[in-house]
């Protein structure tokens, strides 16, 4: 296994505030708008996003639920460990609300796929926009792209993206990550 | 994390980390199932088969409910109205029923052990929903929860399983259940209704209710079941209630809270007054609620290790 440092955390912290300004230039005070983090590794930038818009852009009230999409996928006994699921944790209303997904790595695209179906268990939606940090370029199955995104990245389809978060991995880096056959 | 075994025909058959693995998936379903809508589309490609030669509401309800839930499609059966009473094997019936292609079967059965003779003769997951007096693994791992939920922790925990314990396939179960999560199991009622070797089980015997309450922190009351019983077990039902059954002035004597359970349908007036199936130390509705929850739990990991396309 060898790694390749793609962001590190100042780097990181350049792109967290420039998505912050983003979501503040479309959602302005946010009294519409919830902030929902997909299960497991998205819920690290959207946790780094509500602090920030609240601490540096004084925004506050900001609702952020966990959304956790093992039920929805579409690959249930097709990997072959069993899917573990995550807390799902949505405790406020989102009919006609604007939301905000994010997730820290679109990829195929599948998982937001998942989390589209997930959402509507909860109402529906006025409106729903994805937040990645980091966007694998020509890699998506499925027609979804990011409306706001941190970095886009191409890689291959054996190498990983491993985002790492000071809360979970005691840093803030993002590593390009290829396996050796 | 996957279960240990293919097929839940008994808790005697799976280890503690499979019932601490089907808890932690409940919790999740538990909180899908009070969503507004209560749907998750997991268990599209599976087709399950309720198979009940035996009469039940409450656990035939419950498991169509936890299957439609997880979008399986449910096929359901009753022996009253089948070729069951046509003299069809067992085998034959299932084979029949499998060959228009079900993944998991949900049975029910007077016999004990047809879940497990089954397991061996056809190619699906099999759900043992009670087999005769041997046991009744879902009820159990609901009641385990249930207590969990209510008390936090199961292990080091007193519970009392209170009356009919030579019928109930809830009781062998439960003990099961309980001892492998860590908990100290009593069984309390008439001689006659207490299997003779239970003591082999680590359960011990208390023939005096009011003793039986005052060690306990749960007491899981069992229904008098009345259409098992070929003889007399003990001389009046209102014998038995005088002795045996539960009521609010025994249980406000008590120096301590307790939990009272119930795995229904309850014989109001007999093992349980009204007042006290309906008072807040009753968890019975609770069980109900987690029961759906809990067959989630066990329907979705057991379908996880169904594959359907094995190259």
């Amino acid at each position: 296994m060898s790694q390749k440092v793609l962001l590190n955390a100042t780097e990181i912290n350049i792109a967290l505030n420039r998505l912050a300004c983003q979501l503040i230039e479309n959602h302005d005070d946010f009294s519409n708008t919830v902030l929902v983090g997909i299960q497991p590794r998205g819920i690290f930038l959207a946790e780094r996003l509500k602090s920030l818009l609240e601490n540096e852009y004084s925004i506050k009230n900001i609702k952020l639920g966990y959304l956790d999409i093992t039920f929805f996928r579409d690959d249930f006994r097709r990997s072959n460990k069993p899917l573990e699921a995550n807390k799902t944790k949505i405790d406020f209303i989102v009919e006609d609300k604007n939301v905000v997904f994010i997730d820290d790595v679109l990829y195929t695209g599948r998982s937001i796929r998942a989390a589209l179906t997930a959402i509507q268990s909860f109402g529906r939606p006025l409106e729903i926009e994805l937040l990645t940090l980091i966007d694998r370029r020509f890699s998506r199955h499925l027609p979804i792209q990011p409306d706001y995104r941190g970095r886009q990245v191409d890689a291959f389809v054996g190498e990983k993206v491993k985002v790492c978060w000071m809360e979970n991995d005691n840093e803030d880096a993002v590593y390009l990550v290829k396996s050796e056959e | 994390m996957e279960l240990s075994v293919n097929h839940l025909l008994g808790i005697k058959y799976i280890t503690e980390a499979d019932i601490q693995l089907i808890f932690e998936t409940a919790d999740h379903f538990k909180e899908v199932i009070n969503r507004p809508i209560k749907k998750v589309p997991s268990l599209r490609d599976i087709t399950i088969a309720n198979l009940f030669f035996e009469n039940s509401t409450r656990t035939k309800l419950s498991f169509e409910l936890a299957e439609k839930r997880l979008s399986a499609d449910v096929i359901n059966f009753a022996s009253s109205s089948s070729s069951v009473a046509k003299g069809e094997t067992l085998i034959d019936t299932v084979n029949n029923i499998l060959s228009m292609k079900v993944d998991m079967v949900v049975m029910r059965h007077p016999n004990p052990g047809a879940g497990i003779f089954l397991s061996k003769h056809v190619n699906a997951s099999i759900i043992n929903a009670g087999d005769g007096a041997h046991e009744h693994p879902t009820q159990a791992l609901l009641d385990a929860y249930s207590i969990r939920e209510k008390l936090g922790d199961i292990a080091g925990k007193k519970v009392v399983i209170v009356g009919d314990i030579l019928h109930s396939r809830v009781a062998l179960s439960n003990i099961f259940a309980l001892q492998k999560l860590g908990a100290i199991v009593k069984v309390c009622g008439p001689k006659t209704l207490i299997p003779k070797h239970i003591t082999s089980l680590n359960v011990e015997m208390e023939s005096n209710l009011n003793a039986a309450l005052e060690w306990c922190d749960v007491a899981n009351m069992l229904r008098v079941q009345n259409e098992r019983m070929d003889i007399s077990y003990f001389p009046t039902t209102r014998e038995y209630t005088q002795q045996f059954g539960l009521n609010k002035s025994i249980l406000d004597s008590l120096n301590k809270e307790i939990v009272v359970m119930h795995p229904g349908p309850i014989n109001r007036g007999v093992e349980i007054t009204s007042d006290v199936a309906d008072s807040k130390q009753s968890i019975i509705l609770d069980q109900v609620q987690n029961g759906v929850a809990v067959r989630m739990a066990v329907i979705y990991l057991l379908a996880s290790k169904i594959k359907h396309n094995e190259d």
